[in-house]
């Protein structure tokens, strides 16, 4: 008897101190194994009566199992510590940084353009496009700009070699050629006459002789053109008001129209936004001052004819705005100059990540 | 243009506010520039009575003064020697700032005499250079008044654009005219009458040409004055011309100035003494050559217009007199000349010539061509008013330009076009107060006034109602849907600019705006620089050939950064190119620069330059954003040659270019000093074919294979030359159904590979699509693989 109860205390006593598995297993192979203790009362089993071999091997078996529940319970926290020990062991400075990669950015120029894109794409606009070397045609005559009008002159526009028939060649002033390239195409005349709408914006490169703090050579612009039968002012004014409340983000962004002159609308309007310079700084919205940000009008009537159409029968408007200042206005970049000088780290400070915004 | 408050009083009848004043401008189209007054600057300064002056006890110089500023007497210590009692001089109290001095007056003690402001010059106020003495004002000056009340000042300057179809408002008279149609006052008549000659003008006026309606001078009017004074204008006139900011010269130059900013009328004054026989508009003689009042020889040309005796030039048509004609302070005898010139060939010489001229401007921009007619009277009145003498008979040669003309109006034009609804009444009564003559009840007929050039049709005539009724007064209605779906505005092809932008942002590349021309030498190693791109007058140098490509200036761009300390750049820009001056030859490209490190020094392991690679893989990018058919194109050898030729590639389509990628040429890479390897790329987003147009956005079925794929790996020796790719296709095509990619995990050459060979290794994924694949199954897909590569490359299996 005090044999088993002995065995017992000895195998759970080692159990119970085994430091590691290896120990426990040793523990184990001593009371359990082929020669254990627990094993080695087994065999005593056969020599005895049955009636003590019955009463005896029940006593050993409840022993066995209880020592086998007490090896796995030693097991189980043996084995989380050994995993612990390991997780620690394992351990990292999560404050080394992280794998370098650099972060793209996108222009300030860019950015505007796809924002100017979605504001007009939800007021029915599409895009339309030209080419930079335009003619004298295109880039003047078509607009009602006179032979003899200033803005033709060498010191404004750029000049290239004429043309094989002589028609001179300059690199476009305004994005306003492509109002005549479209009106002239046969697609839209056929449609206008179909009793549709011509709505388009031109974004698009525009250069001209000026190279001091305040200009570049080469600057961006979107023209707006709107053709058709009924559309007057008062479109041209909500419109704009549409655009630019949307664009600056300001619902009660107050808008000023004033007659201006410009030879290919008439009337002519200048716009200005509303603004503050509280210290000095500009904010956009209702305050003490006018930031004159667009051109616009009615298009001339010869401008209309110019192009093919009858100005008894089409009306519209249209509109010019730099999208370079309108950029500077928006984003608070001070400089022109420096849209298009490149410097790493002025396109970091003032792009934009690659998903900002909507790609439209 | 600039103007006083007072001197637009002149012309009109009013009792606007400035403010008012002000915004009426603005909203007819005169935009306010800037509004500057004088006695702001004033402030506090009054006019003082000096009760005594009594010589100083401490110095000879000084005087201590009691001077009542009519709010009290103070003691004044003064140096300037006409401080005397019984004076009225300009007081300015303690704390003033002194504009001359650039000081602040403190109250302080001079030579132990207590001092409590002080007595001002003239230079001290900074009205002129009058340093003498203190101010002596008349003695009927009210104590104790504003002293820029007392000295006139109180008169604030107001600047106006005028944009260059209003000519007419280069003279204050127009500008009250729109004013009063506005309904700011009532517009005053100028005094134009006729003043009879009481002698035959000694100098008569002939053209040199047969005058027509559109000769460069139609009509020139003149007239002889004899027994004149000349010299210093009287004060009103001056302060009238220093007010906005003229130097006052001698009575009848002065004359002229009031007389073209005042009516737009510019008019010239001959010293007729200087003058032989009688004076001819004409064009120059080639090379002859003109003394102008700029003090500058002019040498002419036969475009050019002149006025000359029988002697020589005198004065360039519309733009300038001569130096040797002019008045004198001494002159006693003049001729006026008072000449419509045709704009645009004023506008020709002056641009010729290089003259800036208050003549010029308002020539160019058409004079009222009857004024050679009222002019003539305001000056003859102006001149004999102000220095004596008799007027001849007037002379003149020439005929009167076309200005007569007439438009209609339809009666509902104004609301068609602008949606404002002007009454009728008020549409006429605002064009006749412009000096329109109307006729009819809507539709009108309005003839135009000769003042008005700009005015060529009905819209112009809208737009002058439209205006003056106010464009605050147009509706606010925003543009009618034309669906009930909105569109994006760009179309697929236009997408692709945005899309290649993010593409390539989000490779970490910065995108940049370059100009769109560059030197030609760069143009010329681009492929470029034809005659047709080549700008006739560009700013310089370094911008003077159309870009054949965007990279030459991003690698100048990124050789920038560089030298700035900003490492491994990497940009890029979306935009156009020009091959030649059609609208074909623009093309728009995506192009991008990438310099030495594509993995910097980092504490994980090791560094990385950039290679061809990089560059490849941006273009490929760039491509698959933009929905190109990436799988079916091919990098092959060839591109252009600025980029390496070894290290470099075409994308192609077919045969089609879609991209090019490399190296940068080593020698353009150093000639932006680059240090570290430069690599590049320019896709051409015309290129790929645009996406067939479906009736329907769903995308084909995506079929799922339920086995499991096999992985085989096969290494190849190949002759060194052959392309990988050609090789990896081949093993791909090698069954189309099993196979479901192959790619390359390793390229090896040297040690234990032959001479001339290289080791390919690939890897091959064969997706079961019935069933999983036997052993037999897959060594028949080996075989057929090796087979195809073998036929395709001269491939064998290495060892």
């Amino acid at each position: 008897m005090d044999d088993l109860s002995t065995i017992r205390s000895e195998a759970l006593d080692a159990v119970g101190k085994a430091a590691d598995l290896a120990a426990l297993d040793a523990a184990r192979v001593a009371a359990l194994g082929k020669k254990g203790t627990v094993t080695g009362l087994m065999k005593t089993l056969g020599g005895m009566a049955p009636e003590q071999r019955k009463e005896f091997g029940a006593r050993v078996n409840q022993l066995k199992g209880e020592i086998e529940t007490e090896i796995e319970a030693r097991k189980s926290l043996l084995g989380n510590a050994a995993l612990s020990a390991r997780l620690a062991a394992e351990k990292i400075d999560i404050s080394l940084p992280a794998r370098p990669e650099t972060q793209g950015t996108l222009h300030p120029i860019g950015q505007v353009m796809d924002e100017v894109a979605a504001i007009f794409g939800e007021m029915g606009f599409t895009w339309a496009e030209g080419p930079d070397i335009e003619d004298d045609w295109h880039n003047f005559s078509a607009l009602n700009i006179p032979p003899d009008h200033p803005a033709r002159q060498m010191q404004d526009t750029f000049y290239l070699p004429s043309r094989a028939d002589g028609t001179p060649m300059v690199l476009r002033t305004h994005t306003s050629p492509v109002q005549a390239r479209t009106m002239l195409n046969k697609d839209v005349q056929k449609m206008l006459a179909d009793g549709g709408a011509l709505r388009i914006i031109v974004p698009g490169r525009t250069f001209r002789i000026d190279n001091d703090a305040t200009h570049t050579p080469m600057f961006h612009q979107v023209e707006g053109l709107v053709i058709d039968r009924t559309t007057h002012m008062g479109h041209l004014k909500g419109c704009l008001v549409d655009f630019c409340r949307a664009f600056f983000e300001v619902d009660d962004l107050p808008l000023r129209f004033r007659p201006s002159y410009f030879p290919f609308t008439e009337p002519s309007a200048e716009v200005d936004i509303g603004c503050s310079w509280k210290g000095g700084e500009l904010k956009i919205g209702a305050g003490e001052s006018w930031l004159e940000i667009l051109g616009s009008g009615m298009v001339h009537p010869n401008v209309i004819a110019n192009c093919g159409l009858d100005p008894a029968v089409y009306q519209g408007f249209a509109f010019g705005m730099g999208i370079d200042r309108i950029a500077m206005l928006k984003y608070g970049i001070p400089d022109l100059r420096s849209f298009f000088e490149s410097d790493l780290r002025w396109l970091r400070h003032y792009g934009f990540s690659a998903l900002e915004g909507a790609a439209r | 243009m600039k103007f006083t408050l007072s001197w637009l009083k002149e012309h009109l009848e009013t009792d606007a506010t400035l403010a008012q004043v002000r915004d009426a401008l603005t909203m007819l189209g005169l935009e306010v520039e800037g509004i500057a007054n004088p006695a702001e600057t004033l402030k506090g300064f009054v006019v003082g009575y000096v009760v005594e002056a009594v010589q100083h006890p401490n110095a000879d110089r000084l005087r201590v003064c009691k001077v009542d500023t009519g709010n009290g007497v103070v003691q004044v210590v003064c140096g300037a020697p006409n401080a005397r009692t019984g004076m009225k001089g300009v007081f300015a109290p303690p704390g003033s700032y002194i504009p001359g001095t650039e000081l602040h007056l403190k109250v302080g003690k001079i030579r132990g005499e207590e001092s409590n402001g002080m007595l001002c010059s003239m230079r001290e106020l900074e009205l002129s250079d009058d340093h003498d003495g203190i101010i002596d004002l008349p003695a009927e000056t009210k104590t104790g008044i504003p002293a820029a009340e007392a000295l006139g000042l109180n008169d604030p300057v107001i600047e106006i654009k005028v944009t260059p179809n209003r000519g007419d408002c280069l003279g204050v008279h127009g500008i009250a005219r729109d004013l009063a149609a506005a309904g700011l006052g009532t517009l005053k008549p100028f005094k134009a009458e006729r003043v009879k000659g009481t002698y035959a003008s000694p100098i008569k006026w002939t053209h040199g040409y047969d005058a027509k309606p559109d000769s460069p001078c139609p009509i020139v009017v003149g007239r002889h004055f004899r027994g004149v004074k000349n010299g210093p204008s009287p004060d009103w006139l001056q302060r009238r011309l220093k007010s906005i900011g003229l130097r006052p010269i001698s009575t009848l130059v002065d004359i002229t100035n009031l007389v073209t900013f005042d009516l737009n009328r510019p008019l010239h004054v001959f010293d007729a003494k200087k003058l032989s026989g009688d004076l001819v508009m004409r064009q120059a003689r080639e090379g002859e050559t003109i003394l102008a009042l700029d003090g500058k020889t002019y040498t002419l040309d036969p475009s050019v217009s002149v006025i000359a005796d029988s002697k020589a030039a005198h004065g360039i048509g519309g733009v300038m007199g001569g130096e040797d004609t002019g008045v004198q302070p001494d002159t006693t005898e003049v001729f006026l000349e008072v000449a419509y010139f045709t704009p645009i060939k004023v506008a020709a010489t002056g641009r010729k010539l290089g003259i800036l001229s208050d003549a010029r401007y308002r020539f160019e921009r058409g004079v009222d061509p009857q004024s050679v007619e009222w002019g003539t009277d305001v000056a003859t009145r102006l001149i004999l008013e102000l220095c004596g003498g008799e007027a001849s008979e007037i002379v003149s040669s020439g005929v009167m330009p076309d200005w007569q003309r007439s438009y209609t109006l339809r009666a509902d034009r104004v609301k068609t076009l602008t949606a404002i609804d002007v009454p009728a009444k008020d549409t006429a009564d605002i064009l006749t107060k412009l000096g329109f003559a109307v006729s009819g009840a809507g539709p009108w007929t309005a003839a135009v006034p000769s003042w008005r050039p700009d005015i060529v049709g009905e819209a112009d005539l809208v737009e002058e109602v439209t205006r003056v009724a106010g464009f605050d007064k147009i509706p606010t209605t925003s543009l009618p849907r034309l669906s009930t779906t909105s569109k994006p505005a760009r179309d697929a092809l236009q997408r692709r600019v945005p899309q290649a932008r993010r593409a390539l942002a989000a490779r970490g590349m910065s995108e940049a705006i370059t100009w769109s021309f560059l030197p030609l030498k760069k143009a010329e190693r681009f492929g470029g620089g034809g005659a047709d791109v080549r700008l006739l007058n560009s700013i310089d140098a370094t911008l003077d050939t159309m870009r054949p490509s965007i990279l030459p200036n991003l690698i100048d761009a990124a050789s920038r950064n560089e030298a700035r300390g900003l490492t491994d750049p990497a940009l890029f820009e979306v935009g156009p190119q020009y091959k030649d001056a059609t609208p074909a030859g623009q093309a728009r490209v995506a192009a991008g620069v990438r310099h030495n490190m594509a993995v910097p020094r980092n504490w994980q392991g090791p560094a990385r330059t950039v290679d061809a690679y990089d560059a490849k893989a941006d273009a490929l990018a760039v491509l698959a954003a933009i929905g190109a058919p990436v799988e079916n194109m091919s990098a092959q050898a060839g591109a252009p040659d600025w980029y390496h030729p070894g290290r470099s590639g075409v994308i192609k389509l077919g045969d089609r270019t879609m991209a090019t990628f490399g190296e940068l040429h080593p020698e353009i890479a150093a000639q932006a000093d680059f240090k570290g390897p430069v690599v590049a790329f320019e896709v051409f987003l015309d290129a790929p074919p645009p996406p067939k147009a479906k009736a329907t956005k769903a995308r084909p079925k995506l079929v799922l294979s339920a086995f499991q794929p096999v992985e085989r790996d096969f290494a190849f020796l190949v002759d060194a030359a052959v392309d990988a790719e050609k090789l990896v296709r081949a093993a791909r095509n090698a069954d189309k159904v099993l196979i479901a990619g192959a790619r390359v995990f390793d390229v090896y050459a040297g040690k234990g590979v032959p001479e001339g060979k290289k080791s390919l290794a690939i890897s091959v994924v064969l997706q079961p699509v019935e069933r999983t694949l036997t052993d037999a199954e897959i060594e028949a897909a080996c075989t057929k693989i090796f087979a195809a590569v073998a036929k395709a490359t001269g491939a064998t299996l290495r060892g």
